[in-house]
């Protein structure tokens, strides 16, 4: 194998191309960013919630919990950008819609006491939204439509569909025990979506390593006629992508209606298909499709959820945030575009050149 | 720069991660001259074409060209169009969604097109100078791979170039569009222009070319009028040994001689699919090699789509080992141990991102099933030993199979369906747009598979080829199997009858 070693390209071009080297070379920059600005921003402090339980809390606290949303979304999405080449945009609405199922089953029409266990809830609303997830699918897969333009269906209606489901009304869960998937779980200081995302991305590592999804999704989206030839079915792994989307979406609805123990059918997870695509992006996965890297996408999460954080917490007005957001999003995806990379690659191969002629 | 000489590159290098393409090739071409490249896969002659173009910037070395005194400066394609350099490349490189006419003008001259009338008036003109059968506001998209080829060719020529590169412009035409060609060729040759031709296809550049240079390995063997350099000893110099021709191959055509010899591994009767060929009966015996013949677009192809299921079977009925099996997608072929080698490498073959690896054991992985992935070890094996086996030039077994060249990318294919150990393989053109070296392998590896009890399925352009490797012909012509050629039937002239017709 040492022949081998002989031709690949040496430490520094290597770094370059590695897909993680975007999301953690922004991580850096942004924690340094941090640290120049106030050290504080990496403090973490013990103390009590309202229920007398022990929770961490700290800005690094905030960015493990708010980012595990979009980081279980990214993991859908990532898969639904290599078989598609394309995203989907709906997944903001229909975690509303998953949402709304899980509140109408736990305490609708009721008082707030529950009707039902929490996992059944749970469980009907990961059917609802995989099977919107594959309404979407079918019109990509079957139909042959592009997956923004099919989405943009449930984008638009998913809304009212999740306000339709309660009757329009806003349930409220009291037990406390539902308050415990986004927030703390007694006893335990650090936030449980956390642990939720940590769940998702074990279980999609192991079906990854123990079946042949990541081979055929990538195969489906360099060359879907070729695939066909060699035995793989491109339209059912594109409709899996959607199913197993639809997966992450009741996930997240879970945990969103968990943290304020009811829903807002307009504002819940509003805008979070752009950020599960942008951290997709960012974690160097081709939008157009093919090759992907499931951990890259999840780590891109985390770092979009560090830069609002950051701009949070530099008192940037939340209706200014997207276009803060826009500008450091447009600096990370020009250096992570192919072209880009390249010149990097090069500038490093002649300074190595350079090192060996010295 | 020479007196008549409208081309020199002088000492060029060029290097790519682990591959030192081009190490100090020299190439000359003078006016009004056809100038053959000639080379095995992986020699250099890609790698030189686009230095030329300027897809590829030159590491080292000079490239001059008449009327400029100083070296020219070629940094992109648009560089090489405006300094009078074109280029028609083996694959098409146009848009199919656009207009003949609009594929012809565009990216052409300053500012937009504005007269479209004229254009189309322009481009219809062009088109019926050069026999093109196409209309110039026809979807390019419409029009045979053939005729787009022309397209193309009647848009460089329209360039006014002083350099016209054509890239393996002949392997997807037939005989008669050849010809067409040619004649083009010698027109502009008259006209002083300057023709780069490279080809796999030994016959057409002795019917054209006045020189020949050849490269290996990167480097130039040399450069040849043409009735200097006799076919046999052009070989040699390509391949860098001496070759006894390619008829040895002939002597070694081992037959398969199990007690089974006799039965038939894959019958087929009235099979029919939404391709549009007529319904057909077909056999293959074990350890038989035979094959479908027929011009381009005479269904051969269609024909062994219907057998893999690669196309929408509309009816007929397939039996393997005497048991009739249902054949509606490619995994009932491939469960039924039957492999395809499709037509288009990079269309149906390749899955380009992929490592040489993945694309390796892709085949074999699926009919192991979803559930079952191999381990890293058992992939790296599979793959060390086909890339061994079949000779593979690649990096490592990691590199990306598109960075390969042509003939290396469909030995992975091969490699991809030999590692599923089919009972029945059918290759369709392997050998197209590949290295001769490589097609001598292939042949041979189809008559040993044989001999070993495999049964092949061959088709080819090149009739030869067919006539040095199948027992057994099968003639199409206009999408219908028209006729079967066996033992002494099997000659140029017959089959050339057969494919003809007697009634024409």
């Amino acid at each position: 194998m040492a022949e081998k070693k002989l031709n690949s390209p040496g430490g520094i071009s290597r770094l370059f191309r590695m897909q993680m080297f975007i999301p953690i070379v922004a991580l850096i920059i942004l924690a340094v960013f941090n640290l120049i600005l106030d050290p504080g921003f990496f403090s973490i402090t013990m103390g009590t919630n309202s229920a007398g339980d022990p929770v961490l809390s700290g800005y690094l606290i905030t960015i493990l919990d708010n980012g595990s949303e979009v980081a279980i979304l990214a993991i859908g999405m990532t898969l639904v950008t290599a078989a598609c080449g394309g995203q989907d945009i709906s997944v903001g609405a229909t975690t509303a819609i998953a949402g709304s199922v899980i509140l109408r089953i736990l305490v609708g029409g009721g008082d707030g006491e529950l009707q039902a266990p929490i996992i059944v809830a749970f469980l009907v609303a990961c059917i609802v939204s995989m099977l919107f997830g594959a309404f979407n699918g079918v019109l990509v897969s079957i139909f042959n439509i592009q997956p923004m333009v099919a989405t943009l269906i449930l984008y638009t209606a998913g809304r009212s569909i999740a306000a339709w489901i309660n009757n329009n009304e806003l349930p409220i869960v009291t037990d406390p025990s539902y308050t415990y998937f986004g927030g703390f779980i007694p006893g335990i200081p650090i936030p449980t979506p956390f642990f939720i995302a940590a769940i998702c991305v074990i279980v999609i590592m192991l079906v990854l390593k123990f079946t042949n999804l990541g081979l055929y999704t990538q195969a489906v989206g360099i060359n879907a006629s070729s695939s066909r030839l060699n035995g793989i079915n491109p339209t059912f792994i594109k409709f899996l992508s959607f199913v197993i989307l639809g997966l992450c979406v009741a996930v997240v609805g879970l945990i969103k209606t968990s943290r304020i123990s009811t829903i807002n059918y307009s504002v819940i997870a509003k805008d979070i298909e752009m950020d599960a695509i942008l951290a997709v992006a960012l974690g160097g996965n081709a939008l157009s499709g093919g090759k992907f890297n499931i951990m890259s996408s999840v780590l891109g999460a985390y770092v979009i959820q560090f830069l609002t954080t950051t701009l949070y917490k530099l008192q940037v007005s939340s209706d200014a945030l997207p276009a803060y957001k826009a500008v450091v999003v447009i600096v990370l995806v020009v250096i992570s575009a192919p072209a880009v990379k390249a010149k990097f690659a090069s500038i490093g191969k002649k300074m190595r050149a350079r090192k060996e002629a010295a | 720069m020479k007196e008549n000489s409208v081309l020199e590159m002088r000492n060029i290098h060029k290097s790519f991660p682990g591959v030192r393409a081009l190490q100090g090739v020299d190439f000359t071409l003078c006016e009004g001259e056809i100038h053959a490249l000639m080379g095995e896969n992986g020699a250099g002659k890609s790698t030189l074409i686009k230095v030329l173009t300027g897809v590829y910037e030159k590491d080292e070395g000079e490239i001059y060209l008449k009327g400029l005194n100083k070296p020219a400066v070629i940094k992109s394609p648009q560089d090489a169009q405006n300094l009078g350099i074109s280029t028609v490349y083996q694959e098409i490189t146009l848009c199919p969604n656009l207009t003949v006419a609009e594929n012809m003008y565009i990216g052409r001259g300053k500012g937009q097109i504005t007269n479209w009338n004229k254009m189309n008036k322009d481009a219809d003109k062009i088109l019926q100078n050069l026999g093109i059968p196409a209309r110039a506001n026809q979807q390019l998209g419409s029009c045979s791979i053939a005729i787009q080829q022309m397209v193309a060719i009647a848009r460089a020529v329209d360039m006014d170039c002083k350099v016209l590169i054509l890239d393996e412009p002949t392997s997807s035409l037939d005989d008669s569009e050849v010809e067409k060609l040619f004649g083009l060729m010698n027109d502009l040759k008259a006209r002083g222009v300057g023709i780069i031709f490279v080809t796999h296809f030994l016959d057409q550049v002795y019917a054209v070319c006045d020189k020949i240079t050849v490269l290996r390995d990167g480097q130039l063997v040399g450069e040849y009028v043409i009735e200097d350099l006799p076919r046999v000893q052009l070989v040699a110099k390509m391949l860098g040994k001496e070759l006894d021709d390619m008829e040895d191959i002939k002597g070694e055509a081992a037959v398969y001689s199990g007690a089974d010899a006799d039965q038939n591994l894959l019958e087929a009767e009235g099979l029919q699919s939404d391709a549009g060929i007529k319904p057909f009966n077909f056999h293959i015996k074990k350890g038989e090699v035979n094959g479908f013949t027929g011009l381009l677009g005479s269904g051969r192809s269609e024909s062994v789509r219907a057998i893999f299921g690669a196309d929408h079977v509309l009816k007929g009925s397939v039996k393997v080992e005497g048991k009739t099996v249902k054949i509606h997608k490619p995994l009932d072929a491939m469960k039924a141990g039957i492999a395809y080698l499709p037509e288009d490498r990079k269309i149906d073959g390749i899955v380009g991102d992929l490592s040489v690896r993945e694309n390796i054991i892709l085949a074999a992985q699926v009919l192991k099933g979803f559930f079952h992935p191999f381990s890293k070890a058992q992939a790296n094996k599979f793959a060390d030993e086909y890339i061994k086996l079949l000779e593979i030039k690649t990096a490592s077994a990691d590199t990306p199979i598109k960075s390969l060249s042509g003939g290396n990318q469909q030995k992975c294919i091969l490699a991809r369906w030999l590692l599923t150990h089919p009972k029945y393989l059918i290759l369709d053109e392997p050998t197209r747009g590949i290295d001769i070296g490589t097609k001598i392998e292939i042949q041979k590896l189809v008559l040993k598979l044989a001999s070993e009890g495999m049964s092949v399925t061959f088709i080819s352009s090149e009739t030869d080829e067919m006539l040095r490797t199948c027992s057994r012909l099968i003639v199409m012509r206009d999408r219908r199997v028209v006729g079967e050629l066996s033992g002494q039937e099997l000659t140029q002239t017959k089959v050339m009858e057969t494919i003809a017709g007697g009634e024409a």
